[in-house]
């Protein structure tokens, strides 16, 4: 098939068959997708950053644990193109690798936070009632604490590292999609295909499991791309605080924490890993941000 | 009293100073404001008092009857005493007190206060009372160990003879501070003895007073007007800091006197800038590595040593801590009555292996190793990590803050750690008995210090420390400690790593502080301000 | 009328069950931190006999469930116990700190409005021109740069290197304590008594940490108003209204933002809310002697009076500024009625 038959197929008013229509309605979104310049740019951006993450170990001049005391807190050279750190180490190195905990530590929260909201959001707005009253109390607990201190009271009764860090992060990221979840359900719940189905004599997990839950997906899927770079943002400022991945970790907000103290003088080392956490948090916003245009176009 | 009329009559044209771009003195004078962490403190009761920053604070609000001798810490000299004199058995002390130390009440200080103060810490059993305690005193025996026999003599019986330059070293801890008697049983609530009063007020013979403590803000201590000593500036104004860098730049705008807390490399660019100056001072803290012997790994000696030889002291002091550690290898450090100042180790990649292949483990092992996640305690950690890679041992850092790697250790939980000991006193025995005795190694022990922390049972050492403060001749007692220091370095399961070096950075025109070796002998009293 | 007050009774027990959910984690994650408190009240040396006696004395050796029974009870009458760092009453403490924090969280919000509002307006009245991509790339860069690091680099220029504004902290040594506190405002207590360089310098010192939070928060304001003008200008009174020939000013304002003035307030209540509980890392950077600082300080010592009084308090703000967004929703959208 030539790319103008292609094109045409997609693009057809009247599709021949279901997946025809899929693809065509995805295309469409594509071309919309692509038409705006900065969301290109954040996926770009995100590719990049996931081959930089995979590719680190190719990528990085040096490992990125290698420690060289005599050469500490090196301005940018030939040798080290990002300078060195405190012990001194490449910070270009050590930004490549810490890509990996970075982007490893968001999507760890997304597959825990995403399918534990969308279960309790559609579970309460299906079910209503003691359900409802339950689920959304508990909900609203975790929202009426301050996020950041909850993080670190369960980081810090833990033990810090990164697993710990995953887990606070989930543990307060979860709410808003419970409830975003929920009111989706609320309104679909009472639509005519649901009474229609149920009359059908499909058990509630079915309808929950088969009907709802994929049609809350959509304005879920664009929520957490949004909320990628908050989780990014949230997980720096753990390790900032001294309470997310630890060293000798290269996780970029902890680089900024060891290095914090020499921002006076020795700038350029905390400033490189704050320029990666903003990059990439950027990309992730262009992203999120292109995409909602696209799938959400009323809030455009 | 200073009130902010006169303070702001002085720096009337102050917020401008900034605005100009100019390093003017913006503090005003007759007032010197320090930077420092302060977040340390929970009382300012002398009974109670057992952090650094009050423990300094009080140095300069209290008196006691004797110190340490600046020329030669080995000896200590009168400070409210005059003179002394100590029985033939070594047990009854009597001292004539100097008769110009004046509250600022007016009043008088007498042996009366001082019976008093003494009595005090030990019915008051809060944590530094074991200074005094430890020599048999309690509530029940206090009333006649401590007897004010006129007001120009004090008389101190201890129960059992000690070897006196023990006994007079612990009273020149900042436990031993004299209290205004009067003033504090005004202030007692339900039998506290003032505590609760004192925890945030001042009544001492010394060169200041408290006037206001807010917690992790600020403290300020005003001149005592009746103080024999004539402070060089009426006020010192301690305010809490927590960044370094800010510090640096407080000092740099002339928005602070006095910067505390300057981190090595802030050090090293205020040395080299002309305008400052930087006082220093070893102290009694030490930076160790304990090996818990509950670990099998870690329980022979040549693991011991191995580890005492696989580290980079003089990379890690040259290049992460100048300034602030240097390298000292006894339990006693330079500075200290009794310290050991040779270096017997240093860095051996192909001894330590040997020893560690000596010991069964030719290919290493695996271990964990907590540490305080703070500068430079992080940086020490994973060049340690380096080096102990290096001749096969593994090591994962499990990182914690303070409070939380110490209560590890006090579980007895961890296998490395490395950790930092402050000297409770100045004499060698709170050292000594931290790291050498263990006589009970069950978790119902009464001594749960260094050694049981790291279930460190040597009988010989434990004796030897023991009977050191029996020892009735000063110079024989302080060659016991520096023969015990040789046997600990040779086998003890603690590699001795650091020595803190306390660094203060004085901005332009000011001079004359000086820091003591334990915040209880740092005077603000001689700071001038031009 | 009873519905009304059988609603308004539902909601008073929702509350109060949430606030004991929040007193009830806090409390056992305070309980089971591998800290122990008495490590942050005696210290590390103190002698076993010492620790023995005041862990009795604090009744930290009775079993979890009473400690927290007892808590609760001494809540109940007002009493949030003593902090161990400070050795104040929490309640002291916290009058002490919550203003700092007030102070900060209200100028940046009040600044973060001033210029997001107008900035989203012009975004949707000028939809995909380049002023509203400017905007909007403003705006997610706001979203996007790590607060620290704002932090940081705002010290960095302005005080480092510019020398415009005063370093941390709140007050400059020689102001301080030196005027009545009234409202513990420095910036309306330093007016209240007339001392106009104290004045100075606590805007001063304000200046900054109130910018980056309110450079933090302006971000979702214009962007949240941007998609609410959008909404509302597509509207069918939008039109008629145009159709009439009223200005186009007329129009805007009058009407299209007249009408998401509700929503706004929505959102003005819920990034007050999360800005109470974001100034924890600006306090931080800044040494703001504020709530968020003192929490932070307080967890890492093990200081759980302080911690489970500063945490009901916020939390309590953080519900009500909740509470008050949803009832403002609820009157304007009818479907989550």
């Amino acid at each position: 098939m030539s790319d103008v038959v292609k094109r045409a197929w997609l693009l057809s008013d009247a599709p021949t068959s279901r997946s025809q229509a899929a693809w065509g309605r995805r295309y469409r979104l594509w071309c919309d997708f692509s038409s705006n310049g900065l969301a290109m740019t954040g996926l770009v951006i995100v590719v990049l950053l996931v081959l930089c993450a995979v590719a680190a170990p190719l990528l990085a001049p040096y490992d990125p644990t290698l420690q060289e005391l005599a050469n500490r807190l090196s301005v940018p050279t030939a040798a080290h193109w990002l300078g060195t750190d405190e012990l001194g180490r490449d910070v270009l190195s050590r930004l490549l690798f810490g890509a990996r905990v970075t982007l490893g530590m968001v999507i760890a929260v997304v597959v825990t936070v995403a399918p534990f909201g969308l279960a309790v959001g559609c579970v309460a707005g299906y079910y209503g009632g003691w359900a409802d009253t339950i689920l959304m109390r508990v909900t609203d607990v975790f929202l009426a604490f301050p996020r950041l201190i909850l993080a670190l009271a369960f980081v810090a009764a833990i033990h810090p590292g990164v697993t710990s860090a995953v887990i606070a992060i989930a543990l307060t990221t979860w709410p808003p999609y419970a409830r975003l979840a929920r009111a989706e359900t609320l309104t679909i719940r009472s639509a005519d295909f649901i009474a229609a189905v149920r009359l059908t004599g499909a058990s509630s997990g079915r309808i929950i499991l088969r009907h709802i839950a994929p049609l809350c997906l959509g304005s879920l899927i664009v929520r957490v791309t949004l909320d990628m770079s908050a989780i990014i943002l949230f997980a720096a400022s753990l390790g900032f605080l001294g309470m997310g991945a630890q060293p000798p970790s290269p996780e970029w907000g902890t680089m900024i924490a060891t290095a914090r103290r020499f921002f006076l003088d020795q700038w350029w080392v905390p400033l490189m890993p704050g320029l990666a956490i903003f990059v990439a948090s950027l990309a992730f916003n262009l992203l999120g941000d292109g995409l909602r245009d696209v799938l959400d176009p009323k809030q455009r | 009293m200073l009130t902010r009329r006169t303070l702001m009559a002085a720096t009337a044209a102050a917020p401008l100073a900034g605005v100009s771009g100019q390093a003017l003195a913006k503090t005003p004078p007759g007032v010197v404001v320090m930077a420092k962490q302060i977040d340390d403190v929970i009382s300012f009761d002398p009974a109670e008092a057992y952090e650094f920053t009050n423990n300094e604070v009080n140095a300069n609000v209290y008196r006691r009857l004797v110190s340490p001798n600046p020329a030669n810490v080995s000896q200590v000299i009168g400070d409210l005493a005059e003179s002394w004199t100590i029985s033939p058995d070594g047990k009854v002390f009597t001292f004539k007190l100097k008769t110009n130390a004046k509250f600022p009440s007016g009043k008088m200080l007498t042996a009366e206060d001082v019976a008093f103060s003494l009595q005090r810490v030990v019915k008051l059993n809060k944590t530094p009372a074991f200074i005094i305690s430890q020599f048999g005193f309690t509530k029940d025996n206090v009333e006649a160990a401590f007897v004010a026999k006129d007001p120009g003599t004090f008389v101190m019986t201890l129960p059992d003879a000690a070897a006196p330059s023990f006994v007079l070293f612990c009273l020149s801890a900042a436990v031993g501070s004299i209290v205004e008697k009067a003033t504090v049983m005004e202030h007692d609530v339900g039998g506290d003895l003032g505590n609760a009063w004192l925890k945030n007020h001042s009544a001492g013979a010394g060169a200041y007073q408290l006037t206001e403590w807010v917690a992790s803000d600020h403290i300020t201590i005003d001149a005592n007007p009746h103080s024999v000593v004539k402070p060089g500036v009426r006020r010192v104004a301690i305010r809490h800091v927590a960044d370094p860098s800010a510090q640096l730049l407080l000092l740099q705008k002339g928005d602070a006197d006095i910067a505390r807390d300057l981190t090595p490399d802030l050090l090293t660019k205020v040395k080299a800038a002309k305008e400052f100056t930087v006082t220093a001072s070893g102290q009694g803290s030490t930076m160790y590595i304990a090996m818990n012997q509950n670990v099998p790994e870690l329980q022979k000696v040549q693991v011991h040593q191995a580890i005492k030889w696989a580290i980079d002291y003089d990379a890690i002091a040259k290049n992460i801590t100048p300034n602030q550690w240097v390298v000292a290898q006894g339990f006693l450090p330079p500075g200290l009555p009794g310290a050991m100042t040779a270096k017997p180790f240093h860095k051996d990649v192909a001894k330590a292996k040997a020893l560690l292949a000596e010991a069964g483990y030719p290919n290493g092992f695996s271990i964990t190793m907590d540490y305080i996640s703070q500068a430079p305690y992080g940086d020490i950690a994973q060049a340690i990590q380096a080096d102990l890679a290096a001749v096969g041992i593994k090591v994962t850092l499990t990182p914690g803050e303070q409070k939380q790697v110490i209560t590890k250790t006090r579980a007895r939980t961890h296998q490395l750690a490395i950790l930092v000991w402050g000297t409770d006193y100045f004499d060698p025995n709170s050292n000594s008995q931290a790291w050498c005795e263990n006589p009970d190694d069950s978790d119902t022990s009464k001594l749960k210090i260094l050694a049981w922390r790291s279930h460190y049972v040597d009988k010989e050492l434990n004796d030897m420390s023991l009977a050191a403060t029996k020892e009735l001749d000063s110079a024989k007692r302080i060659k016991m400690y520096q023969d015990m220091q040789v046997k600990f370095a040779d086998r003890a399961p603690f590699a001795m790593v650091l020595q803190k070096i306390a660094s203060a950075a004085l901005g332009k025109g000011v001079s004359g502080f000086v820091i003591g070796a334990l915040p209880d002998f740092t005077k603000f009293s001689d700071i001038k301000k031009a | 009328m009873n519905g009304r007050n059988g609603r308004l009774a539902g909601t008073a027990a929702s509350l109060l069950l949430t606030l004991f959910g929040l007193v009830f984690v806090t409390f056992f994650i305070g309980r089971v931190m591998p800290i122990d408190p008495l490590i942050a009240i005696l210290g590390d040396h103190a002698p076993e006999d010492v620790m023995a006696r005041t862990r009795v004395e604090l009744g930290l050796d009775q079993p979890l469930v009473v400690q927290f029974g007892l808590y609760v009870w001494r809540l109940l009458h007002g009493d949030l116990g003593r902090s161990v760092m400070s050795s104040n009453l929490v309640t002291q403490d916290i009058a002490r700190y919550f203003p700092a924090t007030i102070e900060l969280a209200t100028v940046a919000i009040i600044v973060a409005t001033l210029i997001g509002v107008p900035l989203g307006v012009l975004a949707a009245v000028r939809q995909g021109s380049v002023i509203d991509k400017v905007i909007r790339v403003v705006c997610l860069a706001g979203h996007s740069i790590p607060i620290f690091l704002l932090a940081l680099l705002s010290l960095l220029i302005f005080y480092a290197t510019l020398d415009w504004a005063p370093g941390t902290g709140r007050a400059d040594v020689a102001f301080e304590g030196m005027n009545p506190v009234v409202t513990g405002f420095l910036t309306i207590d330093t007016a209240w008594a007339g001392d106009w360089d104290a004045f100075y310098d606590a805007w001063a010192h304000l200046a900054q940490p109130a910018g980056v939070l309110a450079y933090f928060s302006m971000a979702f304001i214009a962007r949240m108003t941007r998609a609410f003008m959008l909404d509302a200008l597509a509207g069918e009174y939008i039109i008629t209204a145009r159709a009439k020939g009223l200005s186009a000013l007329r129009v805007i304002w009058r009407h299209a933002f007249g009408n998401i003035a509700v929503r706004l307030i929505t959102v003005l209540a819920l990034t007050y809310a999360g800005l109470l509980e974001g100034a924890v890392v600006t306090e931080t950077v800044f040494s703001w002697p504020g709530l968020g600082q003192y929490l932070t300080v307080s967890l890492l010592n093990a200081d759980m009076n302080a911690v489970l009084g500063a945490t009901l308090v916020v939390g309590l703000i953080y519900m009500a500024l909740n509470l008050f967004a949803d009832a403002a929703y609820k009157m304007f959208d009818p479907r989550v009625r």
